[in-house]
């Protein structure tokens, strides 16, 4: 089987490097980062923390070198889905295409270029620290499920996360994977900006009872939306965040949005709760206070221009 | 006719009225530090920009050194002005006493620590401090004044036209509570969103095109303010919607207090004008939810640096 991870920052490199440990996979990555691309084809992909590993793999930040490969893993940040997709899109045209990105919305961007389209949402976490060399920092489950309008087979889909499973990331295939997929989403949405407009780590948000009460706020209207379309989650993004505050867990973690912001970085906002507001309108559901955090958001990316 | 004022805090807004009244009564300044009142007595107070002239005045830090005036102003910061306001009790029984600070409830503050008359006020004029004895006179738009306790409208009248002759611009009104409320609403919207945001006043506050853009924040947000307005029986003086449009047409791209304060990591007035306008909205039980959500992140980022 040949994979190609599109992407290969942090979560795109957990996925080439754990892939690479087995013999029936071939692991090819596209990643925009020369530097990043070059290290990986002359010494590995290197993990650390989590896990201790290097994987072997082809990486090319040159799309027109890509073969034909089995399956794709989409793994860039949330705005960089459509040029990355429109670049590799040939090396899937037999394939199946899957997603492990944050927030939602990329499946559709996804099945605009390639046939057959896997949803997913991860859970692992880490940081590139030197090109070629990932810190590993959570480890965490996977699920890939069909993209409905344009759905991989199911057998495709258990085939991945089988192999998934076997290199060191543990991947469920379900018949339906919008239920963790909002759940993650509406965790992200409800956590991350707030900690990235108030520049404080999770765990000093929940600490703060009237933050937390505003974190709950955002939660249910983003309930609200996953049910309006018939979206079971999995568990209640409330218990994740609780969770997530142990000082043992993520209490002092920096969400990513925090550090986009600190580094006056593109967030992925639109994803998160622009997403959850987009939906909210097809479905008739009002979501006032994602609309607020959104404004905010792009208002502070904005202020980066003056 | 007023003869002699003291401006009690002296920060922009009170060196403009003592600079600018020291040419048409007399004026002295209660300082809180003893550099301050030790610059002023030596080398007198500078006033550049929309005026240019240095005039003589007297300065302390004890209401003892200094001569009993026949009116008040107190133009320190809302954060400042209880400590300000104990300093004076038991002083100037004579006197009338006008509050400037922004939000609502800086007369009652003042009016806890001694029987004067007192006036109350909002100014929409700003200024640079450059030294403790150098102000610039940035935007010249008028202060509204108004009765409060134990002063009638020929009092506010008696003061408006005092500060008119001085050179800075001045309105009368029998009944402040439209005007103050129009400046609450505006301010608790235009200074939280912009803390938040790191954006100036400028055009993004009044974009409404994209679902998205911070103009339908704060529209919403104004919408909130005018329904405490009407639950409190108060009707605005002008719309705060329409100053925010026309704030922003001016192409001077005005930074908030609340965004200064927060970039220096100072404490904000967040208390008196977004605090004052969700208790306000308690008071009458108006759900203000967006309001409250910029209350709570604007204490959070305070936390954060304090």
């Amino acid at each position: 089987m040949r994979v190609c991870i599109v992407g290969c920052g942090a979560v795109g490199s957990l996925f080439a490097a754990n892939l690479a440990q087995l013999d029936d996979v071939e692991v090819w990555a596209y990643d925009a980062a020369q530097a990043h691309v070059d290290a990986i084809n002359e010494h590995g992909l290197r993990l650390s923390g989590a896990g201790e590993i290097t994987g072997r793999l082809r990486a090319t930040s040159d799309a027109q070198e890509l073969p034909a490969c089995d399956f794709g893993i989409v793994a860039t940040k949330a705005m960089h889905t459509e040029a990355a997709i429109r670049a590799t899109a040939h090396a899937f045209a037999e394939g199946c295409v899957a997603t492990v990105q944050n927030g939602i919305g990329n499946e559709e961007v996804l099945a605009a270029h390639v046939a057959h389209v896997i949803r997913g949402t991860t859970f692992p976490a880490g940081k590139v620290v030197a090109p070629g060399h990932v810190q590993w920092d959570v480890k965490g489950d996977t699920t890939l499920g069909p993209f409905e309008p344009q759905p991989a087979p199911a057998a495709e889909i258990a085939r991945l996360a089988d192999a998934c499973t076997r290199g060191g990331m543990p991947t469920h295939a379900v018949a339906d994977a919008r239920g963790p997929q909002w759940r993650k989403v509406i965790f992200n949405a409800s956590t991350n900006p707030v900690g990235a407009l108030t520049l404080l780590a999770h765990g000093r948000v929940c600490e703060r009872p009237d933050l937390r009460a505003l974190v709950s706020g955002l939660v249910d209207e983003g309930k609200a939306v996953a049910a309006a379309q018939g979206i079971e989650l999995d568990s209640d993004p409330e218990a994740l965040i609780d969770h997530a505050a142990k000082p043992e867990v993520a209490y002092h973690h920096k969400a990513s949005m925090l550090q986009d912001v600190e580094a006056c970085r593109p967030t992925e906002i639109d994803y998160l709760n622009g997403g959850i507001v987009r939906f909210g309108r097809e479905h008739g559901v009002p979501t006032p206070l994602n609309q607020a955090i959104w404004a905010l958001v792009k208002g502070v990316e904005q202020s980066w221009q003056q | 006719m007023i003869r002699s004022v003291c401006v009690a805090g002296a920060g922009s807004i009170g060196s403009l009225f003592a600079g600018h009244l020291a040419r048409v009564a007399d004026v002295s300044v209660l300082t809180r530090r003893a550099e301050h009142a030790d610059a002023l007595n030596a080398n007198g107070l500078r006033v550049s920009g929309r005026s240019d002239f240095t005039v003589r005045l007297a300065a302390a830090t004890d209401p003892d050194d200094l001569p009993e005036p026949e009116l008040v102003i107190l133009a320190c910061k809302g954060t400042d002005l209880e400590p300000l306001a104990r300093r004076l009790a038991g002083h100037f029984p004579a006197a009338t006493v006008m509050t400037v600070q922004n939000g609502l409830g800086a007369e009652e503050i003042v009016g806890a620590h001694g029987d004067w008359p007192l006036l109350s006020s909002v100014t929409f004029m700003s200024g640079t401090r450059h030294a403790d004895d150098h102000v610039e006179y940035v935007l010249d738009t008028a202060t509204w004044i108004g009765p409060y306790r134990g002063s009638s409208g020929d009092d506010a009248r008696a003061v408006a036209g005092l500060i008119a002759s001085s050179g800075l611009k001045a309105e009368a009104f029998d009944d402040l509570r439209p005007a103050q409320w129009s400046k609450l609403i505006f301010n608790a919207t235009v200074n939280a969103v912009a803390a938040l945001t790191g954006l100036p006043h400028d055009f993004h506050f009044a974009q409404t095109e994209e679902l998205s853009d911070l103009g339908l924040l704060v529209r919403d947000l104004v919408d909130e303010g005018k329904t405490v307005a009407a639950a409190a029986g108060v009707q605005l003086w002008e719309d705060p919607w329409e100053m925010n449009v026309l704030a922003t047409q001016r192409g001077h791209r005005h930074y908030p207090s609340m965004l200064e304060d927060v970039e220096a990591h100072r404490p904000t007035e967040v208390e008196l004008i977004t605090g004052a306008l969700v208790r306000e909205a308690g008071r009458h039980a108006v759900p203000v939810p967006l309001h409250t959500a910029l209350y709570r992140l604007v204490r959070a980022k305070e936390a954060g640096y304090s």
